[in-house]
């Protein structure tokens, strides 16, 4: 293997972490969906921080080892068509995930808050906080952007 | 040199190769998030049933589209043609992991399948802890596959 077939393995290894993140994220939107307590709420914290690791390793690994491939690797170009695209949604994928963190940080932030106070029972306004349509709907805007970089990575347009 | 085969790809090949990355990106994050909610579980009964339940809702699923894309693009870029001894490392790699891949998540999901139940009488947590050390050894050999097949290594 050439040191490029490795760059290429560690960006397709970022890619599928930056996926494996999204599924992780969406397993918990739907979770968190019937979550009314602060107990239940928290619990999820550690498996949230797995999937933020794994979303971190795919954004930075798919930009760096990506930008890299494209200056090293012979019949790409920076400026090729598919290459724009991919670096546009890229950027597009991170301020909409980042958005979505935010979203669900709010339900965390408020267990945390109900607990502190000593209240443990159903909270019908975590409930609410945990069924943010606006996350829901960034969450999905996210994982779409990021099926159109695989596509756009698999068919490379204008290649 | 792979890299330059990816650019010379035909056209035709691109969706079964879509299906078939889709699927394994579908199977590691089922891994991942099944064998997380478990691991970090405390015996918690909801959290080891969404564990459980990723990886059969998710993890399975995947490993079908993917195992279904594998064998697509596989015919498309004739190397069932080929002799065995023929074919480059990286596919059989991906032969080598995909199939006992599928025996071990099966393994895996009919443990966890009795552990879901028995958690009803508060005991079951350890048959989903086995699960979770399969899905976490399944995890680990999925990610030398991507290895094998993105970097080909002969």
């Amino acid at each position: 293997m050439s040191f490029d077939d490795w760059i290429l393995a560690l960006h397709v290894l970022s890619a599928f972490a930056y996926v494996a993140g999204i599924v992780l994220f969406w397993v918990l939107v739907v979770a968190v969906r019937k979550t009314d307590t602060p107990d239940g709420t928290i619990r999820m914290s550690p498996v949230v921080k797995v999937g933020n690791a794994s979303i971190g390793i795919g954004v930075g690994g798919t930009i760096v080892f990506g930008i890299w491939l494209a200056f090293s690797v012979g019949g790409y170009d920076i400026w090729d068509l598919w290459i724009i695209a991919a670096l546009v949604l890229w950027a597009l994928a991170a301020a909409t995930g980042q958005r979505t963190g935010v979203e669900y940080t709010a339900g965390m932030t408020k267990a945390q808050e109900l607990r502190a106070a000593g209240q443990d029972g159903a909270s019908a306004e975590l409930l609410a906080i945990n069924r943010t349509q606006r996350g829901l709907q960034m969450h999905a805007l996210s994982s779409l952007i990021v099926l159109l970089i695989l596509i756009d990575m698999i068919w490379k347009p204008g290649a | 040199m792979s890299t330059l085969l990816a650019v010379s790809r035909p056209t035709e090949w691109n969706f079964p190769l879509f299906v078939h990355v889709l699927g394994a990106m579908i199977l590691v994050g089922g891994l991942l998030t099944g064998a997380s909610a478990i691991a970090f579980a405390r015996g918690n009964a909801r959290m080891l049933r969404l564990g459980y339940w990723t990886l059969l809702a998710v993890a399975l699923p995947g490993w079908i589209v993917m195992f279904g894309g594998a064998n697509w693009i596989s015919a498309k870029e004739g190397w069932d043609d080929l002799p065995e001894e023929a074919q480059p490392t990286w596919i059989g790699i991906g032969w080598t992991v995909a199939l006992p891949a599928a025996l071990l998540l099966l393994i895996s999901l009919i443990l966890g399948g009795i552990g879901v139940r028995r958690l009803r009488d508060g005991k079951g947590s350890g048959l989903l802890k086995a699960a979770m050390v399969i899905a976490w050894i399944i995890l680990a050999a999925a990610l030398v596959a991507v290895w094998a097949m993105a970097g080909k290594p002969d």
